[in-house]
């Protein structure tokens, strides 16, 4: 009993905070200490919302954006992690790419947006693109140290109990290098929504970032905080997404 | 007549072993009997974990041959099964998937009497974190029991447990041995644990091997015998390079003995 309650209280505790600066927002606004130009109520952000929402808006950018967000991070993870893994395990494949990968890593990818739009116009494909290239390098990088740094006495020890190939592979090193690799999965997705916000606000015809662009050129104060909110809102869904994961693939590890 | 031969289970023939820039095994000949109990000792450094490796097939020489039951090894020992110093359990899989490792699906039932002879069988279903270091080392002689190896090479297994938790241990191997019958080659810190529960202590030094001394005491062994403390003495001198004039002075201070 008492347990639950401190468990309860622990999952409310965090809340109290974002609760009380929105409770302080709406006040200093309906007094009129926050003008509406500069910041609107969060009521009247809410309202935005129900409007946009009402007219099915909301939902076509919202959808728009998770599906950009979700096929490039899909793209850029599985090619990050398929060369994380080739060049982890195999010699060669290491020789081959990792000089060129590193070296790639360090352009930041955002600035390659001018590039892109010329190569492939504002439309999905350039959002898409870059969002693939910003996810590609982190989840590279931590598959390819995860298996990297694998336990050596492991290894041995699975070749000395008969384990090669794929049984090596999936009993002893995958395992081996997945907190590693989460670590890259949870980065990336931050990476993934930083992308997709500069893209969209600098360069698209839907989106949040493109809804939050056009509010601004007829002065919507609610529609662009209410963009903000979306992107905080989603970000920290992934988070919650990624930590999931986390417990379920590192169960062995937790308390 | 052929039956009269000695037939040895695991032989090593001018065994050289060198890394670069280092030779550590020198000239290693040695000849172990089917069911026989070896132990190993010798330095920290002095190539008591290469030589189980070698036997292993994890490495190979770089001089010398190994016979395994007459025939040249070639890769991977498929008869021997080796416990680790540190004991090497996957933590992310549970003990009875640990124990399991390498096996196919009829393994489970395997796995589960290999814990019930080291005493786990309560602890099937736990992560490997939440062992004590005793119970660790038990599932990781349950792991190499499992596979019924006619030799099994234990490097150190017992180094970092407490002094009680290692005379269980000891017990535990000692009896398993007996029943199962299998070869076994400890390499092990401890001197006396060697004389208590080998048929041969062999010490290795500068690459050579330069005791090979038989225990003929019987089992259970008393570790407070006269002959258990001379043979301790003898292998210990060895080891540390005391002179004869030392051993003298150590044998005089076991006024009751008579050589063995
Ligand atoms: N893969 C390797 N590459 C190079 N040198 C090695 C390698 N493995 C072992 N050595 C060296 O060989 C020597 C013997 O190592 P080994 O692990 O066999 O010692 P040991 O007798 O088991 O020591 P300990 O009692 O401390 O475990 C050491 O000097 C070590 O540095
Ligand atoms: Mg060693």
């Amino acid at each position: 009993m008492k347990f639950s309650t401190k468990n309860l209280s622990e999952k409310l505790i965090p809340w109290l905070v974002p609760i009380m600066l929105l409770v302080g927002w709406q006040l200093l606004s309906v007094v009129g200490i926050i003008p509406s130009r500069i910041l609107p109520a969060p009521t009247q952000v809410f309202q935005a919302a129900i409007d946009l929402s009402s007219t099915g808006e909301l939902m076509d950018h919202v959808s728009i954006s998770l599906g950009r967000a979700l096929i490039g991070f899909l793209i850029g993870g599985v090619i990050g992690f398929a060369f994380g893994l080739f060049n982890g395990i195999f010699r060669f494949a290491e020789l081959f790419f990792d000089t060129s990968i590193q070296m790639l890593r360090n352009i930041p990818h955002l600035a390659l947006i001018p590039l892109v739009i010329l190569w492939f116009g504002i439309d999905e494909t350039s959002k898409i693109f870059l969002v693939a290239l910003g996810v590609m390098f982190p989840v590279y990088i931590n598959t390819y140290h995860g298996i990297k740094s694998v336990d050596k006495g492991l290894i041995e020890m699975g070749k000395a109990y008969g384990l090669k190939g794929k049984a090596l592979f999936f009993h002893v090193i995958l395992p081996g290098a997945m907190s590693s690799i989460l670590v890259g999965v949870r980065f990336s997705l931050g990476v993934m929504w930083l992308t997709l916000i500069v893209a969209e606000t600098i360069s698209a015809h839907s989106g949040i970032g493109y809804m939050a662009m056009n509010a601004r050129e007829f002065m919507q104060m609610d529609v662009i905080v209410l963009s903000i909110v979306l992107y905080a809102l989603f970000g920290k869904l992934s988070d919650v997404i990624a930590k999931l994961f986390e417990r379920k693939l590192l169960r062995w590890n937790g308390s | 007549m052929k039956e009269k031969e000695p037939k040895f289970h695991i032989e090593t023939k001018h065994i050289e072993k060198n890394y670069p820039g280092r030779s550590v095994l020198k000239d290693i000949n040695l000849s172990i009997k089917k069911g026989e109990f070896v132990a190993i000792v010798g330095k920290s450094g002095c190539g008591k974990s290469t030589l189980l490796r070698l036997l292993a097939g994890l490495e190979t020489p770089s001089k010398g041959q190994l016979i395994m039951d007459q025939r040249p090894l070639a890769e991977l020992n498929s008869e021997a099964r080796m416990m680790f110093q540190d004991g090497r359990l996957l933590p992310w899989k549970k003990v009875i998937d640990n124990v399991s490792l390498g096996l196919t699906k009829e393994g489970k039932a395997r796995a589960k009497k290999a814990l019930q002879l080291v005493g786990l069988e309560d602890r099937i279903a736990d992560w490997p974190a939440k062992l004590s270091g005793g119970q660790k080392q038990r599932v990781a002689l349950a792991r190499a029991l499992v596979h019924e190896p006619s030799l099994l090479l234990l490097d150190e297994p017992l180094g970092a447990l407490d002094a009680l938790t290692r005379l269980e241990m000891q017990a535990l191997i000692e009896d398993l041995w007996q029943q199962k019958k299998f070869t076994a080659i400890l390499v092990t810190h401890d001197v006396e644990e060697a004389v208590a529960i080998a048929d041969r202590v062999i010490v290795i030094e500068n690459g050579y091997i330069s005791l090979n001394q038989s225990i003929d005491l019987p089992r259970p062994r008393q570790r407070t015998s006269t002959p258990f403390s001379m043979y301790l003495d003898q292998i210990l001198d060895r080891i540390m390079g005391r002179t004869q004039q030392k051993k003298i002075t150590l044998l005089r201070s076991y006024p009751n003995t008579t050589k063995v």
